[in-house]
């Protein structure tokens, strides 16, 4: 299973642009790389990250091999209402990975 | 991954030749106390900035791997680090600051991942962690993490000389098909530039890192051996006495320097 | 990453090695070309105009190690209903192959900005272009160099 490390603000106005932060492990092999060998290792990425605000899709990206290993993306999202954020990420060999956060909007 | 590092190889071998040509006349001395510094000082904007931010430095995604296993149960005694050792916020500060430490039953300094084995094979009955692969790099990052922002403090222990001093003799002789020694480079020439890195001070302050070259965490003696590729010297395998002594001399030459770990280097 | 010869390795297995290493020496690895970029750009964009502006890339001019640097993406937009930015797409001249990263978003982003870390394998341009909510296309470019590092793992084997 792999680590994820999420950062959302535990609270915020409404209204308020937050910054979110997300970081989990994974190697990101490239596909483009070979053994000493002569052997291509397969890529085996993550391609997908969705997230979620309350159930509703706020942010989406695919990622190609040219992304570093261990994926680090942030973005943005004005904080509506208090809820749940959700994250999943998808990729190669049936990959599949989620985490939530709470956020308290006042 | 960068394709010009095969085809610029022979003019570098002659850069650290040259440069090794210019270290033998200068007299080896010790870097002054007030003067040493991190290699985090060496470091770019964004890198600091990776390692600063928790949710931005990977080598955290470890730390968090060898917390689930602190409190995992292991082995024939069926018992997880926490049932002895407790909150190992408390329990483990400092720790990581003052290894390589004095195995009385060994005859012999380990360094804390043995530490962590001998636990595991002692205490735990279990299997010990394999060294340098994820789980022992995990359980290590967790453990010195704990001592982050403690000075470095190497114990005072009369039965570690020898083997210090054997570190420090190691770290001082010209080895490899190059003829360098270690202090050629991290005590006479710091702060200058190695082709396109600057040559650090190598103080272990925030082992295991997270290096962007390996793209993983690795431990001290990976970093030892990957200097020693660069030297054209043999390599010992991982755990050896002469790692471990060397790791005993570059704790004692970075002693109250504060612990990073998890470090984050390119 | 390699696999090591290990020493119950015969000796084809040593030759096929050596041929392979060899091969390496004398034969550029497969990149991406800038005309491959532009096909990829002109895989999101079709046919329309793209406009230098509103798009910056923050990168750091020169780097030290080409496996993870810190790339961030801000387009300058109000990110009203009526004004937003709807994708960010970031490409590389010179890497295996040039797309980086494509993201989706909308006025609920509040900023149009994004942040990741991203491998590039030489001292190249990477371009980033944005398609606004009234279907227009920005751009902006940047060099980045990467430095030869001395310190490499395995750089003899």
């Amino acid at each position: 299973m792999a680590r994820t490390l999420i950062n959302v603000p535990a609270k915020a106005k409404r209204g308020e642009i937050i910054a979110i932060k997300t970081l989990i492990s994974h190697t990101m092999e490239t596909g483009f790389r070979h053994t000493n060998l002569g052997v291509r290792i397969p890529r085996d990425i993550i391609d997908t990250l969705i997230c979620t605000y309350n159930g509703e899709e706020i942010f989406r990206t695919r990622l190609h091999p040219a992304i570093a290993a261990n994926p680090f993306v942030t973005f943005h999202t004005v904080a509506t209402e208090s809820g749940t954020i959700g994250f999943r990420w998808t990729g190669d060999k049936g990959f599949s990975a989620t985490a939530s956060a709470k956020i308290t909007v006042e | 991954m960068n394709p010009r590092a095969l085809r610029l190889r022979p003019a570098l071998i002659l850069a650290i030749a040259s440069a090794a040509a210019f270290a033998v006349a200068l007299a080896r001395a010790e870097i002054p106390l007030e003067q040493r510094r991190s290699s985090y000082a060496d470091m770019s904007r964004d890198n600091k900035a990776m390692q600063d931010d928790d949710t931005s430095n990977p080598g955290m995604l470890s730390v968090l791997d060898g917390e689930a296993l602190w409190s995992e149960k292991a082995g024939a005694a069926n018992r997880a680090c926490a049932d002895c050792h407790g909150d190992a916020k408390s329990g483990m500060k400092g720790v990581a600051a003052r290894h390589p430490a004095f195995d009385a039953r060994l005859g012999r300094p380990v360094n804390l991942d043995q530490r962590i084995n001998i636990c595991r094979s002692e205490r735990q009955q279990a299997a010990p962690f394999a060294l340098e692969s994820k789980d022992m790099l995990a359980m290590s990052a967790f453990v010195a993490h704990q001592s982050r922002g403690e000075p470095i403090a190497p114990p005072d222990d009369p039965r570690l000389a020898p083997h210090r001093e054997a570190g420090r003799a190691q770290y001082n002789a010209r080895q490899g098909q190059l003829n360098l020694s270690c202090g050629q480079c991290h005590d006479d020439n710091w702060g200058k530039s190695l082709a396109g890195n600057t040559v650090p001070q190598a103080h272990p302050t925030g082992y295991p890192i997270y290096r962007l070259e390996w793209q993983s965490l690795g431990s001290l003696q990976r970093r030892l051996r990957n200097c020693m590729i660069g030297m054209r010297a043999e390599t010992y395998p991982y755990g050896a006495l002469e790692y471990v002594n060397m790791e005993l001399y570059l704790m004692w030459r970075a002693r109250g320097m504060k612990l990073e770990t998890p470090g984050v280097r390119p | 990453m390699g696999e090591r010869l290990t020493g119950r390795s015969n000796r084809r297995q040593f030759l096929a090695a050596a041929g392979g290493a060899a091969l390496a020496l004398t034969v550029r690895p497969a990149s991406a070309t800038p005309a491959a970029m532009t096909l990829a750009i002109r895989k999101v964009a079709g046919e329309s105009e793209i406009k230098p502006g509103k798009v910056k890339i923050d990168m750091p001019p020169l780097v030290e190690n080409g496996n993870a640097v810190t790339m961030t993406v801000s387009v300058d937009s109000p990110m009203t209903a009526a004004d937003h930015v709807k994708s960010i797409h970031v490409f590389t001249e010179r890497n295996p192959q040039p797309n980086v990263i494509d993201v989706s978003l909308g006025p609920r982003a509040g900023r149009a900005s994004i942040t990741t870390r991203i491998r590039l394998a030489d001292t190249q341009k990477i371009t980033a272009i944005a398609q606004l909510s009234d279907g227009s296309f920005w751009s902006d470019s940047i060099e980045v160099i990467i430095t030869l590092g001395a310190c490499l793992e395995d750089n003899l084997i």
